[in-house]
C-alpha cells in the first residue's frame, strides 16, 4: 500500500499526466482535475502535520534504484517538523494558486498546458521538501527549474517572456552547478547523501571545519541561484514575464524559498562553519537592501513586488546565516501567504487594468475594487512588519535573531537590517498609494476597471485570513511561540552569543515597529505633496532606477566577453578543429559502415565462405597458443 | 589404444587397393570400341526415352520427408524390442514410453492424413 | 530404475503438450484460421510460466539419464523464452490476418520453436541441447518462409536452412570431437574428465571446442557468422523477425554459457580469446553495419547482431557479476527488442509494411502513444538511462571492467556511442520530421496493444526498478560457476 507521503506526492504527478496528456480532450475539466489533485495533496498535508505534531514523522526508503559498492541512489522520503512545515506552505499556497488560476487563465489557449506544468511543478516542489537524501532533493531541485523555465516562458511567441525563461534557467544552471559539486563532495567526505546520515556522521565529527565550509558554501550557491541572492538574482525580476499566479506561486511563494530549505536543512553544516553562516548571513542582508532599494523607485507594479520578494529571501538568508533556522523558515512560512496573496492581488488589478503593469497609470482603484484593495492592504501591512500581522512576528524574530548572534558585526547586521524595513515599508505602501488611491491617472483604464470574478476574490480572501493571523498565532510569544516549539527540535534553538547583552527585547521589537510605521508615514508625506512615481533628476534616483547597472555590469563584463569568446571559437575551433574531427569521424564511420556493407553481398556461397574463414580463424585461435 | 584400431586400417588399405588395382588394370588394358546403343543407360532393356535429367515433382519430397520419419521411427522400435522383455520385468513404464512415443507420431500422421499430405493431388 | 523426477521435466512438459494440443485442433478442424490455436497458446503460455516460477528457487538437480538439469538458470531463461513466446502471439493476432490470412500451423511453429529453446536452456548433455537447436531451427527456418507468397520471405527462408544446416554441421562435428576425447556428452562428465585431466588428446578437445563455439556463435549471430541475419531478419514476418530477436538468441545464449562456462571452464585460458575477438568484432561491425541502413528491420537485424557482442563480452568476463548480467540483459533486450517489432508491426498496412525509417517521419505527433513507445524502446536499445538497456549495459560492462578487460569495455562503450546515432535517428525521424503524404490509421488488436503496453512497461521496470530481477539473475549463477 502507498504511504500517506507517497500519494501526496503521486497526486499532483497524476494531474500532470492527466491534463499534460489529455488536456487536448478533457479542455477546462483538466483544470478541475488538476485543482482537486493538489487539493486533496493539501488536505492530506494538513493531516500529517497533525501526525508530526502527534510525534509521528517519516523516514523510509522506498526504493533502492542503484547500489554500485557504496554509493546507493535511493527515493526515500522524510517527514519531520521542517518539512511539515513546508509541506503546508507549499500545498497551501498551491491550491489556492490552482483555484485563482481557474479565473485567470480561463480565456487562455494553453488552459490545459498551463495546468499541467503547474501540477507537475507542485510535485517536483514535494520531491524537493519531502526526499530524505541529496541526491533526490536535486531531482525535485532540477524539475522545479524546469517548470519554473517552462512556465516563465509560459507565451512563449512573446520574446520577452522565452528570453526571461531561458536567462532564469542559465543562471540557474550556475548555482546547480555549485550544488551538484557539493553533493559530491559530502559523498566524498561522508560517504553518504542521506539527511539522516549526514547528521549522525557531521554531528559526530567525521567532518573537518574547512570541508565543511567548502560543502556550505558550495550548498549556498545553489541557494543563491534558486533563492535569487546577490549576484544571481537577477533572473527573478525578468521571471515575470511568466503568468501572474506562477509568479504568485513559483516566484514568490515555493520555489524561491527553496534556497532558504536547503540551508536549514543542512543546519548541521552550517552550524560547524561559522564561517559559511556568516557569509550567508551578510550575503542576505547585502541583497536585502540592494532589491529593496531598487524597489523603491520601480513603477512595475510586479517587477516592485519581485524585488520586494529578493529583498525578503534575504532577511531569510540573515535568519538561517546567523543560526536563527527556526525565524527563517517561520518568514519563509509567513512570506508565502502574504506575498502569495499580494502577487494574486496584483494579478486581479492587471486583470481589471487589461494588463497594463505600469503603476503611473493606476490610481483611486480602491472604490472600484474593493476585495482586492483590501487584501493587498492586508499584505502590505503584515510584510511592512507592522504587528499584529503576520510579518511582524517572523521578521522580528529574524532581527533579534541577528542582533543576539556570534556572527562578526552582528549589531551592523541588525542595523542594516531595520534600514532595510523602512525601505520595504515604503516602496509596498508607496505601492498601494500609486495603486488604489489618489485621483485615477489614466481615464480610459479607469473606466474599464472591475473587480474580478469569484474563483480569483476567494483566494485572496483566504491568504488575507492567513497573512493577518498565521504569524500571530504560531509565533505568540515571541521566541516562544508554537513555532519555536514545533521546529526548534531539528533545527536547535539560536544561540544568543551576546548573552541578552545590549539593547533589551522590547527595545527592538519598539525599533523595527517604528521602522515598519516609519517607512509608512514617508511615504504618505510624499504622497501628499504628489512626488511618489514622479521622475527625479537626482543621480542616487537614476542609479536605483537603473537597478545600480547590475544587468549592464554582467553584460559588460561576462555576457559579452564570452559571447566574443565563443564566436571567436565558433568561427576559428568549432568550424575547423571540432566540426573537423566530429565531421571527420562521422564520415569515417559511415565509410567503414559501407565498405562493411560491401561484404554483405546478398549470395549465400558469400556468407557460407566467410563462416568457413571464420571457422578456420576460430580453429586456429582456439588450438593454437 | 591407437593400435587397437590398426587391423581396421589394414583392411582398410587391403580393401581400397584391390579395387584401385582392379580398376585401374580394365582401364589400362582392356579395349574400348564405343557406339550409342552401348553409351546409352541400361534400363532393363527397354529403349530410353529423353533425358535422365528431368524436373521432379515437388510433391515427392513431401513423401519422401514422411517415409524418413517413419523409417526412423522403426529405428528405434527394433533396440527397444530387443530389451523389451528385460525390462518388462522391471515394470511397465518401457511399455508405456514407447505408447507415447507412438501415440506422438500417430498425432503427426493423423495431422498430416487431415491437412492432405497424403493426397497427390 | 525409472524413478522420474517430474518437476525436472514438469515445464517442457507442459510445452509439450501444448504442442500437441495445438496439433489436435488442427486434426480436428483443418481450415481453422488459427483464433483457437492462438488463445490456448496463451493460455499454455502462462502455464508454463507458472510452473517456471513455482519451480524457482529450489535446489539444482538433474535427472533423465543427466539428460535436463533443473535449476534456476534453465528457469530464468524459460521465463525470458516464454515471455517472448507470450508477445509474439500477442503481436501476431491480427498481423496474420492483416498480411497472409490466418494460418493455424503458424502457432504450431511456435510452440515448436519455443520447445527447442526450453530443451536448450536445461539440456544437461550436448545430444539434448543439439536436438533443442534443431528443433528450434527447424520450425524458424519455416517461420521465417511462412509468407509463402513472398519472394524475400522465401529467400530468408532459404539462406537461413542452408547456412544453418552449415552450421549444424560444425556443431555437430565439435560434439563429436568433445565426445572424442572425453569419451561422453554429457556436460557434467565432460566438467570432471576436463578437470581431471582425462582427455585424450589435448587439441582435439580443444579442436570441438572451437566448432562448438562456431555453432553457438551462427545461432547467437556473432561476426563473423552473423551474414545470415540481416537477410533473414528483414525477409521474415515482421513479428517473426521480433520473436528471432528474443526467444532463440537467449536460448542459443543459455546454451552458450552454459557449456563453455559450466562444462569447459576449466579451458577458458584457450578459449577466452577467442570469445574476446568474437565480442569486440561482433558488436564493431554490427553498430557499424547498423548505421548506414534505411530499412528498419535491416537495421534492427545489425543492432540485434551488436546486441549478441554486448553479451560475449558477458561470457569473456566469466564472472558473477558477468553471467548474471548476461542474463538480465537478455530479458531486457526480450522486452525492448520485441516491443519495437510490435511498433513496425502496428505501424504497417497490408501490402505496405512501410519499413523505410524515412517513412516514420511525423509518427510522434500522428500516433502519439506509439510514437513514446518506440522512443522508449529505441532509448532503451541505445543503452540510455534510465531504462532496461542501460541497467544491463551497465552490469556487463562493470563486470567486464571487474575482470580486467579493460580494452573491451573500451571498445563496448564506444560502440554503444556509435549506436546512440542510429537509435535516435529513428526517434529524430518520428518527431523532428516533416511528414510526407497522409495520415493512415492504426488499426491495433487489443492483444497487439496489450502485447505493446507490457513491452513498454517492462522495459521501464527493469530500468527503474532493477533490483529485484537482478537478483534472481544473481541467483541462476550458482549452476554455472
Amino acid at each position: 500500500m502507498l504511504t500517506t507521503v507517497e500519494i501526496i506526492i503521486l497526486l499532483p504527478l497524476f494531474g500532470a499526466i492527466v491534463s499534460g496528456v489529455f488536456g487536448h480532450w478533457l479542455k477546462k475539466s483538466s483544470g478541475y482535475v488538476a485543482t482537486a489533485c493538489v487539493g486533496a495533496a493539501w488536505l492530506l498535508g494538513l493531516k500529517t502535520l497533525v501526525d508530526v505534531m502527534g510525534g509521528v514523522g517519516v523516514d523510509e526508503n522506498v526504493y533502492t534504484w542503484v547500489s554500485a559498492g557504496s554509493f546507493t541512489a535511493s527515493v526515500g522520503f522524510l517527514v519531520d517538523p521542517l518539512s511539515a512545515i513546508m509541506l503546508v506552505t507549499v500545498t497551501t499556497v498551491s491550491f489556492f494558486v490552482h483555484v485563482y488560476s481557474f479565473g485567470y487563465m480561463h480565456h487562455d489557449a494553453g488552459f490545459a498546458r498551463f495546468f499541467a506544468y503547474l501540477n507537475l511543478f507542485v510535485f517536483s516542489m514535494l520531491v524537493l521538501i519531502l526526499a530524505n537524501n541529496y541526491l533526490l532533493m536535486f531531482v525535485g531541485w532540477e524539475g522545479v527549474g524546469v517548470c519554473s523555465y517552462l512556465l516563465i516562458g509560459f507565451w512563449y511567441e512573446r520574446k520577452s517572456a522565452s528570453d526571461a525563461g531561458k536567462k532564469a534557467f542559465i543562471v540557474n544552471r550556475i548555482g546547480d552547478f555549485g550544488f551538484l559539486i557539493g553533493i559530491f563532495t559530502m559523498f566524498g567526505y561522508l560517504g553518504t547523501v542521506q539527511f539522516s546520515e549526514v547528521v549522525a556522521k557531521a554531528g559526530g565529527g567525521a567532518l573537518p571545519a574547512s570541508a565543511a565550509t567548502g560543502i556550505a558554501l558550495l550548498l549556498f550557491l545553489g541557494a543563491c541561484g534558486k533563492s535569487a541572492q546577490f549576484p544571481l538574482y537577477v533572473w527573478l525580476p525578468d521571471a515575470m514575464e511568466g503568468p501572474t499566479p506562477v509568479s504568485a506561486l513559483i516566484h514568490a511563494a515555493t520555489m524561491v524559498t527553496a534556497g532558504v530549505y536547503v540551508v536549514a536543512r543542512s543546519n548541521v553544516l552550517y552550524t560547524l562553519s561559522p564561517t559559511a553562516g556568516a557569509v550567508v548571513a551578510w550575503v542576505g542582508v547585502f541583497t536585502a537592501l540592494l532589491a529593496a532599494s531598487i524597489a523603491l523607485v520601480n513603477t512595475d507594479i510586479k517587477r516592485v513586488l519581485a524585488y520586494s520578494t529578493v529583498s525578503q529571501l534575504g532577511y531569510m538568508f540573515i535568519g538561517v546565516g546567523v543560526g536563527a533556522y527556526t525565524a527563517g523558515i517561520f518568514h519563509l512560512f509567513t512570506h508565502a501567504f502574504f506575498k502569495g496573496l499580494m502577487f494574486l492581488a496584483a494579478g486581479s488589478v492587471m486583470h481589471a487594468m487589461s494588463n497594463e503593469l505600469d503603476m503611473r497609470k493606476y490610481g483611486g482603484l480602491l472604490s472600484k475594487m474593493k476585495v482586492t484593495g483590501y487584501t493587498f492592504i492586508i499584505g502590505t501591512i503584515a510584510i511592512a512588519g507592522i504587528p499584529p500581522l503576520s510579518g511582524f512576528w517572523s521578521k522580528d524574530l529574524i532581527l533579534a535573531g541577528a542582533y543576539h548572534s556570534h556572527v562578526p558585526g552582528h549589531a551592523a547586521l541588525w542595523a542594516l537590517g531595520v534600514v532595510g524595513a523602512v525601505m520595504t515599508s515604503f516602496y509596498m505602501f508607496r505601492l498601494i498609494l500609486m495603486t488604489f488611491f489618489g485621483q485615477p491617472r489614466d481615464a480610459h483604464l479607469y473606466d474599464h476597471a472591475h473587480e474580478s470574478p469569484p474563483s480569483m476574490t476567494v483566494p485572496l480572501l483566504v491568504l488575507a485570513v492567513g497573512a493577518i493571523f498565521v504569524g500571530g498565532v504560531t509565533g505568540y510569544p515571541l521566541e516562544h511561540g508554537w513555532i519555536n516549539h514545533f521546529l526548534d527540535p531539528v533545527l536547535g534553538s539560536p544561540d544568543h552569543g551576546s548573552g541578552g547583552a545590549g539593547l533589551s527585547p522590547s527595545v527592538l521589537i519598539g525599533i523595527s515597529v517604528a521602522a515598519g510605521l516609519g517607512g509608512f508615514v514617508l511615504a504618505l508625506v510624499m504622497h501628499r505633496s504628489g512626488r511618489l512615481g514622479a521622475d527625479s533628476r537626482q543621480p542616487i534616483h537614476k542609479v536605483l532606477w537603473n537597478k545600480w547597472y547590475v544587468d549592464e555590469a554582467y553584460d559588460v563584463s561576462i555576457v559579452r566577453p564570452i559571447h566574443r569568446l565563443s564566436m571567436a571559437l565558433w568561427t576559428i575551433f568549432d568550424t575547423i578543429v571540432v566540426d573537423g574531427i566530429a565531421n571527420g569521424l562521422g564520415y569515417t564511420v559511415k565509410g567503414i559502415s559501407w565498405v562493411s556493407g560491401r561484404f554483405q553481398t546478398g549470395r549465400t556461397p558469400t556468407y557460407a565462405m566467410w563462416m568457413l574463414f571464420g571457422t578456420i580463424a576460430m580453429i586456429y585461435a582456439v588450438t593454437l597458443p | 589404444m591407437l593400435s587397437d584400431y590398426l587391423p581396421i586400417v589394414l583392411l582398410l588399405v587391403i580393401a581400397a587397393g584391390f579395387a584401385a588395382v582392379n580398376l585401374g588394370i580394365t582401364h589400362l588394358v582392356g579395349p574400348r570400341k564405343p557406339n550409342p546403343v552401348k553409351l546409352s543407360p541400361y534400363e532393363s532393356g527397354v529403349p530410353n526415352i529423353g533425358d535422365a535429367r528431368l524436373r521432379f515433382s515437388v510433391k515427392f519430397y513431401l513423401v519422401a520427408m514422411l517415409f524418413i520419419i517413419f523409417d526412423i521411427e522403426v529405428v528405434f522400435l527394433y533396440p527397444w524390442a530387443v530389451v523389451f522383455k528385460d525390462l518388462l520385468a522391471q515394470g511397465t513404464f518401457v511399455f508405456t514410453e514407447m505408447v507415447v512415443f507412438l501415440g506422438v507420431l500417430v498425432l503427426g500422421l493423423a495431422y498430416v492424413w487431415r491437412k492432405g499430405g497424403l493426397e497427390w493431388d | 530404475m525409472f524413478e522420474i523426477d517430474w518437476n525436472i521435466l514438469l515445464p517442457s512438459l507442459v510445452v509439450a503438450g501444448l504442442v500437441l494440443v495445438v496439433l489436435c485442433v488442427d486434426i480436428i478442424r483443418p481450415d481453422n484460421k488459427g483464433g483457437v490455436s492462438g488463445y490456448l497458446s496463451l493460455l499454455g503460455v502462462g502455464v508454463a510460466i507458472w510452473v517456471s516460477l513455482s519451480l524457482w528457487g529450489r535446489s539444482p538437480t538433474h535427472g533423465l539419464g543427466g539428460m535436463l538439469f533443473l535449476d534456476n538458470y534453465a528457469l530464468f531463461f524459460n521465463l525470458i523464452i516464454l515471455a517472448g513466446t507470450g508477445l509474439t502471439i500477442f503481436v501476431s493476432t491480427g498481423f496474420l490476418e492483416r498480411e497472409e490470412g490466418g494460418r493455424s500451423e503458424y502457432y504450431l511453429l511456435i510452440l515448436a520453436a519455443t520447445l527447442g529453446m526450453m530443451l536448450m536452456a536445461a539440456g544437461a548433455d550436448l545430444i539434448v541441447i543439439f536436438l533443442g537447436i534443431e528443433l528450434m531451427s527447424i520450425a524458424l527456418y519455416i517461420l521465417v518462409g511462412f509468407f509463402r507468397r513472398r519472394t524475400d520471405s522465401n529467400e530468408g527462408s532459404m539462406k537461413y536452412l542452408l547456412l544453418g544446416a552449415f552450421a549444424t554441421g560444425f556443431l555437430l562435428y565439435g560434439i563429436a570431437l568433445v565426445y572424442g576425447s572425453t569419451g561422453t556428452t554429457n556436460l557434467r562428465e565432460i566438467e570432471l574428465a576436463v578437470a581431471q585431466g582425462r582427455v585424450y588428446t589435448h587439441p582435439m578437445l580443444l579442436g570441438g571446442v572451437a566448432l562448438l563455439i562456431v555453432g553457438f556463435a551462427f545461432k547467437v549471430s556473432a561476426v563473423p557468422f552473423h551474414m545470415w541475419a540481416p537477410d533473414v531478419y528483414q525477409g521474415a514476418p515482421t513479428a517473426i523477425t521480433g520473436f528471432m530477436s528474443a526467444g532463440p538468441k537467449a536460448a542459443a545464449f543459455a546454451a552458450f554459457f552454459r557449456v563453455m562456462v559450466a562444462s569447459l571452464g576449466d579451458l577458458s585460458g584457450d578459449w577466452s580469446g577467442a570469445i574476446w575477438m568474437l565480442a569486440a568484432l561482433t558488436m564493431t561491425v554490427g553498430n557499424l553495419g547498423a548505421l548506414s541502413q534505411r530499412n528498419i528491420k535491416r537495421m534492427l537485424a545489425y543492432s540485434s547482431v551488436a546486441h549478441a557482442g554486448y553479451v560475449l563480452v558477458a561470457l569473456v568476463a566469466a564472472n558473477e557479476r558477468g553471467i548474471a548480467g548476461g542474463v538480465f540483459y537478455l530479458l531486457a533486450y526480450a522486452f525492448m527488442n520485441i516491443g519495437a517489432f510490435a511498433v513496425i508491426v502496428a505501424l504497417g498496412r497490408k501490402g505496405d509494411e512501410n519499413l523505410e525509417i524515412s517513412g516514420y517521419a511525423g509518427v510522434g505527433f500522428r500516433h502519439p502513444g506509439i510514437g513514446l513507445a518506440m522512443t522508449l524502446f529505441m532509448v532503451s536499445l541505445a543503452g540510455l538511462p534510465p531504462t532496461a538497456g542501460f541497467f544491463g549495459k551497465f552490469q556487463i560492462f562493470s563486470a567486464a571492467v571487474e575482470a580486467g578487460y579493460i580494452w573491451l569495455t573500451v571498445i563496448g562503450v564506444l560502440n554503444s556511442l556509435v549506436s546512440v546515432y542510429f537509435y535516435l535517428g529513428v526517434v529524430v525521424s518520428m518527431y523532428m520530421r516533416q511528414p510526407v503524404g497522409q495520415a493512415h490509421a492504426v488499426s491495433m488488436t487489443p492483444f497487439a496493444r496489450v502485447a505493446l503496453l507490457t513491452a513498454s512497461l517492462g522495459t521501464l521496470y527493469i530500468g527503474l526498478a532493477p533490483t529485484s530481477l537482478l537478483q534472481m539473475a544473481r541467483q541462476t549463477v550458482s549452476a554455472l560457476l
